[in-house]
């Protein structure tokens, strides 16, 4: 018996594997190394790079859609910085997932199937897709799948795509500048001297040159 | 510097330099200040570091926030060029599938080879360390002792620029007033590290890199390190004049376009073409060693791998400095009815005892430095401390189930948050999201500290590399087969290493992140992980039992010289790479004597 769960689910799994597919059948994604459209062993180094500037990104809109609510869903805008999507996280997902190495290339179905998944659960509990739900909506998928260890076995693989994304939103989101500015990082600036820490932070850690 | 010349070569040269690292680099700079024609083969493209360093990117700007990939083995700043594990077209083989049973060999197809992207950690080798078997029985001794390379420690550090101090603990030297430049400031994880290990009784001190924290000493030195030479002098003095010191910002593994760090391509190569007595052809893949009807070497042949050409250079010596195990492919590939079985190869030796170093690494999360308030944290993008072996007298006495040691490397502090920075946040959260989550972040960036053990590895008649009886590279020269196998020794230091760092990271009020590995054959990083491999055609006392003598000349083939890690005869827990540009200097002295005493 298949009920209106399981169908919207297959509906859904199956939109998102068609891109693979067809990558697959063109001989991509199995493509032994050194890849065929990788950035290759000698890259210019000091260029800047954008998402889609080395191989070409393959999310839809729809999928981008739902990647953009979910990742803002993971960080999102507070009084210290802005959400995920406002620094590139999602061109930065979308580059991950298309890339043509074997890390990424693991991870592309797992995020494909996940935000299928995230969409489908959303229609089933709130007959809208998850972009389109409100903050405690959202919240309400996310706390059941945030945690594996916690997750229930119905959401084990849904809580194993979370951690992958949620990863891959704050690799992508504090690797950034605002990201360090957020974080304190002051660091990367030319001086002419380093002292190290300040003696009064040393002393209230019960730490110093004398210890 | 100049750029390298691609072209064809002129006649006459005294010297051909195969390999432009730190071997190659060293021999060339010594050869050419003393006066000899030499023409340096290097196998990668030409590399400008004042051009092509990425100094202050950050991570977003690069593809997938730089993190590694198969092409880019470090992440995508590494200053490593078509190199890595694997290089295309130049495969290497492996003798099983066992896991264990296999080497990775790191290769960096670019002008100054690996030195472009090292740790900098330049450790001298101590009195045991060229005797080891006559303390424990184990492996073999070198034919030197430390007295015989320590002047040209003296000389490396002084020339290259090394940070350290001088403790004057057992087995790690001091060097003399004059050669060590001062340590950076240490981190707030550095001092912490250094009181709970202390409490542990391991002692935490002054790390040695070859970075310079000040300019290097362009009055004195220059005399020093080339006394009687003015030429030598002179040109030395501007080149440590034109180096700046560390800036106390971006990664040395990234290279310095502001010639901070020691890198081949800024600090040898440099006043060695500078001397006129310098060519560099790159793009040139070295395949063999021609002997000459009298027995000697009488040149090389190589394959231009712009063009696909093969050219022959001669030349009245032949270094070798192509990396350990390049260098004995070579030799392997250089057969003649003389010498079957592969040049100066009469010992049967070349290619045995292949040797890494032992690696296992444990880290930890760290309460006390949770929250700290925002620090510069850059320092000199390298270890400020680290902990010397310090349990020799227990091993004296039996207490360890193992030979030999390692020392400990580790790292914490405000770094430059890349893509991997906040990886392990998930188990310390229980998967916050949300505001939450960037609460979270900002607690727990900056308290992790990771620790990394560097061991010495007893040479063994089961690792060692051949020549595999079919497989060719893209040049169609035959490429390496791999044989390896830790001992117990290795895999038991390993355990250890495991159970120290756990050690200190609970006497830190730290937990541990990970399972702490018991079993040391999990715990030990796999061969050629470390990119210390070394051996392969060790020195030794006769012709028997070794492929060069103590100047790292072979036995079989007078003007022939291997002047890089091949020539090792034990592979200590210090980095390597300071004692190859020792005994890469002290054998191209050698040469320069046998040539002016015409013997060459």
């Amino acid at each position: 018996m298949t009920d209106r769960r399981t169908t919207i689910k297959w509906m859904l799994a199956a939109a998102a594997a068609i891109p693979l597919l067809d990558r697959a059948a063109a001989g991509e994604v199995t493509a032994s190394l050194p890849a065929p459209n990788g950035y290759g062993s000698d890259p210019n180094l000091t260029k800047v790079y954008r998402p889609g500037d080395v191989w070409p990104l393959t999310l839809t809109a729809a999928q981008r859609r739902t990647a953009t609510a979910l990742c803002n869903v993971i960080l999102p805008a507070d009084d210290r910085s802005p959400n995920a999507e406002s620094v590139g996280v999602v061109d930065f997902i979308d580059e991950w997932v298309s890339a043509p190495y074997p890390r990424q290339l693991a991870d592309r179905p797992i995020v494909l199937e996940g935000l299928a998944w995230t969409d489908a659960e959303a229609l089933l509990r709130f007959e809208k897709y998850f972009a389109d739900l409100d903050t405690p909506q959202q919240h309400a998928i996310c706390d059941d799948i945030c945690y594996e260890p916690k997750a229930e076995a119905k959401f084990a693989r849904a809580a194993q795509f979370f951690a992958r994304y949620r990863s891959l939103t704050v690799g992508g989101f504090y690797s950034t500048p605002t990201g360090h500015k957020d974080l304190g990082y002051i660091g990367n600036v030319p001086s002419s001297r380093f002292d190290g820490p300040p003696l009064a932070l040393l002393r209230k850690l019960g730490l110093g040159p004398s210890s | 510097m100049s750029p390298p010349s691609t072209s064809a070569t002129k006649n006459g040269y005294d010297v051909i330099v195969v390999g432009s690292g730190a071997a190659g680099g060293q021999s060339a700079y010594t050869l050419c200040m003393e006066g000899a024609k030499v023409l340096m083969l290097e196998a990668g493209r030409n590399y400008v570091p004042e051009q092509e360093t990425p100094m202050f990117q950050t991570p977003d700007q690069a593809p997938l926030r730089g993190v590694s990939t198969p092409e880019k083995d470090f992440g995508f700043y590494d200053a490593t060029i078509d190199g890595g594990w694997t290089v295309p077209g130049e495969p290497y083989v492996q003798s099983t599938e066992d896991p264990h049973g296999r080497f990775a060999w790191w290769r960096a197809r670019m002008l100054g080879g690996r030195t472009n992207h090292w740790g900098r950690v330049s450790l001298r080798n101590g009195e045991y360390d060229f005797k080891p078997h006559r303390r424990d029985g184990l492996g073999f001794d070198w034919p030197i002792s430390y007295e015989d390379v320590a002047p040209y420690y003296d000389k490396v550090e002084r020339l290259i620029g090394v940070y350290g101090t001088s403790e004057g603990l057992e087995n790690t030297p001091n060097s003399p007033e004059g050669c060590l430049l001062p340590p950076p400031a240490p981190l707030v994880s550095d001092y912490l590290v250094q009181q709970r290990a202390g409490r542990l009784g391991i002692p935490i001190v002054a790390g040695h890199r070859a970075v310079l924290t000040r300019q290097l000493d362009f009055k004195r030195s220059p005399a020093l390190l080339h006394p009687g030479n003015l030429k030598a002098q002179k040109i030395i003095a501007e080149h440590m004049r034109q180096r700046a010191a560390c800036f106390w910002a971006t990664d040395c593994g990234r290279g310095c376009s502001i010639r901070a760090n020691y890198q081949s391509t800024t600090v040898h190569l440099p006043p060695a073409l500078a001397t006129g007595n310098l060519d560099i052809v790159t793009n040139a893949m070295v395949s063999e060693v021609l002997l000459g009807r009298n027995g000697l070497a009488k040149g090389v042949s190589y394959i231009d791998k712009i063009s696909g050409r093969q050219h022959v250079v001669t030349a009245r010596v032949i270094v070798l400095a192509a990396s350990a195990c390049e260098t004995v492919r070579i030799l392997l590939n250089s057969k003649s009815a003389q010498f079957p079985d592969g040049l100066a190869n009469s010992s049967g030796k070349v290619g045995r005892y292949l040797m890494d170093t032992v690696g296992s690494s444990v880290s930890g999360q760290v309460p006390l430095l949770e929250s700290l308030p925002p620090l510069n944290e850059d320092g000199a993008s390298g270890e400020a401390f680290y902990g010397p072996w310090w349990l020799y007298q227990d091993q004296q006495k039996g207490k360890l189930d193992f030979a030999r040691g390692y020392h400990i490397e580790f790292g914490g502090g405000r770094r430059m948050p890349n893509f991997g920075t906040l990886r392990s946040l998930e188990s310390l959260t229980g998967g916050s999201y949300g505001k939450k989550l960037k609460d979270d972040a900002r607690r727990y960036y900056g308290s992790f500290v990771g620790f990394d053990g560097r061991g010495e590895m007893i040479p063994n008649e089961n690792s060692y590399c051949e020549i595999d009886p079919k497989v060719k590279d893209r040049w169609g020269i035959p490429v390496l087969r791999f044989h390896w196998q830790w001992s117990e020794h290795e895999t038991r230091q390993a355990a250890h290493m495991q159970k120290t760092f756990a050690g200190v990271i609970e006497a830190m009020g730290g937990k541990v992140l990970g399972a702490v590995k018991t079993d040391g054959a999990e715990a030990i990083a796999p061969g050629g992980f470390i990119i210390h491999e070394v051996g392969g055609a060790r020195m030794g006392e006769s012709r028997q039992t070794s492929v060069t003598n103590q100047w790292c000349q072979t036995w079989d083939v007078k003007n022939l010289f291997l002047n890089d890690g091949a020539v090792f005869v034990s592979n200590a827990d210090k980095n390597p790479t300071l004692t190859i540009m020792a005994l890469a200097w002290r054998a191209s002295d050698h040469i320069v004597r046998l040539m002016r005493r015409k013997e060459l």
